[in-house]
């Protein structure tokens, strides 16, 4: 078969197209966007008819997914990992209810926060809701244990979890496609009171997920994606889970490694093989790529077997992402260093694009902000939380999705005057509308800024649920309609802009107001895009 | 054969058309190669790199092991000593001298350039310059990948099939342009080496 240059989110991506997917559904976040955006560019999806829809938020998209698998069909739902939380309540339910139709969440984590605001592990996850987890260590396993994922899924009727990282998410390399499979026929359970978690339902199906645990433990014995390389050494046995397997072997001339490896992906754990390792190595290391989960484990509160090397003993760091570096410095072996950086390179952080709409907004707000000084303004994730630095400087918070409205409420009734809200279109319909109905019901004073650029801008302008819907959520949620105001961010209106966010902030209720103008990185592609159209109907 | 190579620039720059030029290249020789992208949030403006290998046998890691890489390929020249740190002491710079200043302190650019001279191995071209020269400005991060060519192991043709193949859809002019400034920077890399 074929073999394609693909990102390890556009292995997966394929890899669910080709095992019979039937909808994907998912909400931006890096590094798991580009699942999505490849099966909505594939011609191969669009003929086979596969739905792919951006959802409102990661929990919506999950329930989705979910109902596509009762209906017996399978459904991949993609989030990053702090989507994940978001969406767990759907997600530890959807274990007990168990799957139908095979059900595939991939959850991508992002250790080191490239572009997150915390490096939580998924596979904790997995664990809580007693579903196993997939950890691929190169793009082609993360192709082949979709497939996998969607096999165990249906044949254990649990959803299963894929875990990928960042690294893996948006690493290139050559990928093996095997033969693609029809997508299931609609068939409903074959209990219909499967997914009812009633009390007295869910207790029998936790107790049948429970059941389930040694059939899952078994499956990661036999199904490949664990494997025991032995090795005359056993001064130390190393356990590499994922990507960390590839920063061992990268270590050692032919990837050989001296000392016995157990290269983990699939979880539960096989314990025959941990116990294996253990009895047979003097010492043992785990490699994980985010939080010691095997570590912790295997340590015990009380850490008195066995030496266990690993991030909580300070062999490896305790945070950030794994490197062929850092395994090379935990196992003692020489590394090279390459020259310092000279002092003159100065830091290049990321910042608002030329021309964008939130660089107007903020100025105004500054402005208006002004008599009553700094740190009243809560705000969001999006482009925007970047007007946190210099030279703006506007915002003072930045939690969760959905948070700026919310905190503002709770400062306004702890006495904070005036309390500010900034959050954007998207952000908004993820997780701000309830906040909204919050502030609304509470008649909070606060001024909600609803930053709309018309798409879900930072991670590549995705279509935004919230387009040509804003005010309408507003006033349908109950503010009133003299306080609703929609102003246009551009350098030519900014004292009209000042006055009116300055009334507002007088005012001692809910106010919005919706500096919108088009994200200047959508409006470039349209217009290229134009041209691009006109210059091929010119041609011919 | 291996070669281990930090592409490095400001986002929007579009190191990633010079990593996909010579990763395309890599496969129509049949070689290993993964590649390391930056996505998401620095993008916008900040500074980005990517880990590109390319190797005969089986690549392990994703990221190229600190001070083990061959090249560093920039198209902004204080970019070029971010990662000095990722370079092996045999390893080549290749940048181009034309400053990209969206930042508040970036420093003369003659002690940038003064900085990347004390390396021991090095070349700098003014790529705008030859770009522009040749056609267009749009061309110079053609010349900086010309400029690599004669480090890469690969040969030129695979690397101009690669350009034929990715710009096609933007006609031949384009393309044309392109291959035009790969050439010429090559040949300045060639002269200079």
């Amino acid at each position: 078969m074929e073999k394609l240059l693909l990102l390890g989110d556009e292995a997966i991506a394929q890899a669910a197209i080709d095992a019979g997917l039937s909808g994907i559904y998912a909400y931006p976040g890096t590094p798991s966007t580009e699942i999505m955006e490849y099966v909505q560019a594939s011609r191969e999806a669009k003929e086979k008819n596969i739905r792919s829809l951006w959802s409102a938020n990661e929990k919506t998209a999950m329930e989705t997914a979910l109902g596509m698998s009762y209906a017996g069909k399978r459904a991949m739902v993609c989030m990053k990992h702090v989507g994940l939380n978001v969406a767990a309540d759907a997600f530890i339910n959807a274990a007990i209810t168990g799957a139908n139709g095979g059900l595939v969440v991939v959850a991508a984590d992002d250790p080191s926060m490239h572009s997150s605001q915390n490096e939580q592990d998924s596979r904790f996850y997995g664990k809580f809701a007693f579903v196993p987890v997939l950890e691929p260590s190169s793009q082609q396993e993360a192709y082949d244990m979709v497939h996998y994922a969607f096999d165990l899924s249906e044949k254990m009727m649990v959803p299963v979890m894929l875990r990928i990282t960042t690294r893996l998410a948006h690493s290139r390399t050559g990928v093996k496609r095997l033969a693609s499979r029809s997508q299931n026929k609609l068939s409903l359970p074959g209990n219909l009171r499967q997914f009812v978690l009633l009390p007295a339902i869910a207790r029998k199906q936790y107790r049948e997920l429970l059941g389930k645990q040694p059939k899952l433990e078994s499956a990661s014995a036999e199904s490949g994606f664990n494997t025991y390389f032995d090795a005359p050494d056993k001064s130390t046995g190393i356990i590499a889970c994922g990507l960390a397997f590839n920063y061992l072997i990268e270590n050692f001339p032919g990837h050989k490694v001296p000392y016995p490896v157990l290269k983990i992906g699939q979880y539960p754990v096989p314990l025959e093989m941990v116990n294996r390792l253990y009895e047979s190595c003097e010492k043992i290391m785990v490699l994980e790529d985010g939080y010691p989960i095997l570590e912790e484990l295997l340590r015990g509160m009380l850490n008195k077997g066995k030496i266990i090397h690993g991030r909580l003993d300070g062999t490896l760091p305790r945070d950030g992402e794994l490197s062929p570096a850092t395994v090379a410095a935990g196992l003692g072996l020489p590394t090279e260093n390459g020259s310092i950086t000279p002092s003159i390179v100065k830091n290049r952080p990321p910042k608002l694009c030329d021309g964008c709409s939130h660089n107007d907004a903020f100025q105004a707000l500054n402005e208006a902000m002004l008599e009553y000084g700094r740190g009243r303004v809560f705000s969001d994730i999006g482009c925007y939380t970047l007007s946190a630095l210099e030279p703006l400087e506007a915002i003072n918070s930045c939690v969760d999705m959905g948070a700026s409205i919310t905190m503002a409420i709770g400062a306004a009734d702890a006495g904070l005057v005036p309390a500010v809200a900034a959050i954007g279109d998207s952000t908004f319909t993820h997780s701000g509308i309830t906040g909204l109905l919050d502030a609304v019901n509470n008649n909070s004073p606060i001024t909600i800024l609803i930053l709309d650029n018309s798409t879900t801008g930072m991670t590549g302008g995705q279509t935004s649920s919230a387009y040509g819907k804003v005010e309408d959520i507003c006033r349908g949620v109950g503010v009133s309609e003299e306080h609703i105001h929609i102003i246009k961010p551009l350098r030519k209106n900014f004292e009209e802009n000042i006055e009116i966010i300055k009334k507002e902030l007088a005012y001692k209720g809910v106010s919005v107001i919706i500096p919108r103008r088009e994200c200047i990185q959508t409006l470039n592609r349209k217009m290229r895009q134009k041209i691009k159209v006109k210059e091929m109907e010119n041609n011919g | 054969m291996k070669k281990d190579i930090i592409l490095a620039g400001v986002g929007g720059q579009g190191i990633l058309s010079i990593a996909a030029c010579i990763g395309m290249a890599a496969l129509e020789e049949n070689l290993f190669l993964k590649q390391a992208e930056v996505h998401g949030m620095s993008q916008r403006g900040g500074a980005v790199q990517s880990h590109l290998r390319i190797s005969s046998e089986e690549i392990a890691s994703d990221l190229i092991p600190v001070g083990k890489a061959d090249i560093i390929i920039a198209v902004e020249p204080m970019e070029s000593l971010r990662y000095l740190s990722m370079l092996h002491p045999s390893g080549w710079i290749i940048t181009s001298i034309n400053p990209f200043n969206n930042i508040r302190d970036y420093p003369e650019i003659e002690q940038v350039l003064k900085e990347i001279w004390k390396q021991p191995h090095y070349i700098t071209l003014d790529a705008d310059g030859i770009a522009k020269d040749k056609g267009s400005i749009k061309a110079a991060n053609m010349v900086v990948l010309g400029a690599a060519v004669p480090f890469l192991e690969l040969k030129p043709e695979s690397i101009e099939t690669a350009i034929r193949k990715i710009f096609g859809n933007k006609g031949d002019d384009i393309v044309k342009l392109n291959l035009l400034a790969l050439k010429t920077g090559r040949e300045y890399a060639i002269k200079n080496m």
